[in-house]
């Protein structure tokens, strides 16, 4: 059986607590562990800032939507935004010697180390859309 | 309440930031890079960043100490780490960012590596 949370929020950082705090509840309910739980909190976040930032790039009139999708043993997140859409693949290797000094790019990488699988796309209707999924280690 | 509070103390010539709190994007990265401006204008350039109470960092915290770290260097001077936390110590090494940072668990020994 699954369930659904469903929020979303104006392109304003300060609104990322908001979607921390549901993230928390979700994997707290999962019985996910301490540490699993810290990564996708930031995974969610980073996704999240990556809505904000770069798909809606701030806009007042944009919204992001998160969308948690729960099994017994697993969490889905959507996020999606209403920006032009990117392609992922043309993002640099934050591990590379020559990038390992630049301030930004390290959201992405961190989503894909922490959850098991990362997904973008270009929405049907318009916008980014990130799908991650965490399933929960056996204990 | 701030999501970052910065205390600075000096050992010998070497400045120590007690950072508490998170280094997120937004106020809590911005907090940082103007500390460490403030030393390097100061002509304090032995700068310590003790993360022992930072409870949370995202990729535009680690950018931050990224940026932090080249800013000292380039105006001649030497950031190094000081209690890294274990998701910090993760994050560092998940980007390889320990090899670009000096980093020490004992204040002491930090402090006595400055030259």
């Amino acid at each position: 059986m699954t369930e659904t949370i469903e929020l979303s929020i104006d392109s304003k950082i300060e609104f990322v607590d908001l979607v921390a705090s549901v993230t928390k509840s979700v994997t707290s309910k999962l019985g996910f562990d301490e540490d699993d739980a810290s990564w996708i909190e930031l995974a969610v976040h980073e996704a999240v800032i990556n809505a904000i930032m770069h798909g809606n790039k701030s806009a007042a009139d944009k919204q992001v939507d998160v969308r948690f999708v729960t099994e017994q043993d697993a969490v889905t997140v959507y996020v999606r935004d209403y920006g032009e859409g990117f392609d992922p693949a043309q993002l640099p290797d934050p591990t590379n010697a020559d990038n390992l000094l630049n301030p930004s790019g390290r959201g992405i990488f961190y989503m894909r180390t922490f959850m098991d699988e990362v997904e973008h796309s270009i929405h049907p209707e318009g916008g980014s859309l990130v799908r991650m999924r965490k399933v929960k280690r056996l204990s | 309440m701030a999501n970052l509070v910065i205390k600075d103390r000096q050992a010998g010539d070497v400045t120590i930031l007690d950072l508490s709190g998170k280094i997120t994007i937004g106020e809590g990265s911005v907090q940082l890079r103007e500390a460490v401006r403030r030393l390097l204008d100061d002509g304090k350039k032995k700068v310590l960043l003790n993360l022992g109470d930072v409870s949370y960092v995202d990729s535009s915290g680690i950018g931050e100490l990224v940026s932090s770290y080249t800013t000292t260097n380039h105006n001649g001077g030497q950031l190094k780490l000081l209690n890294q936390t274990k998701k910090i110590h993760d994050l560092l090494t998940i980007t390889k960012l320990l090899t670009v940072f000096e980093s020490y668990d004992d204040e002491a020994t930090a402090v006595s590596s400055f030259k």
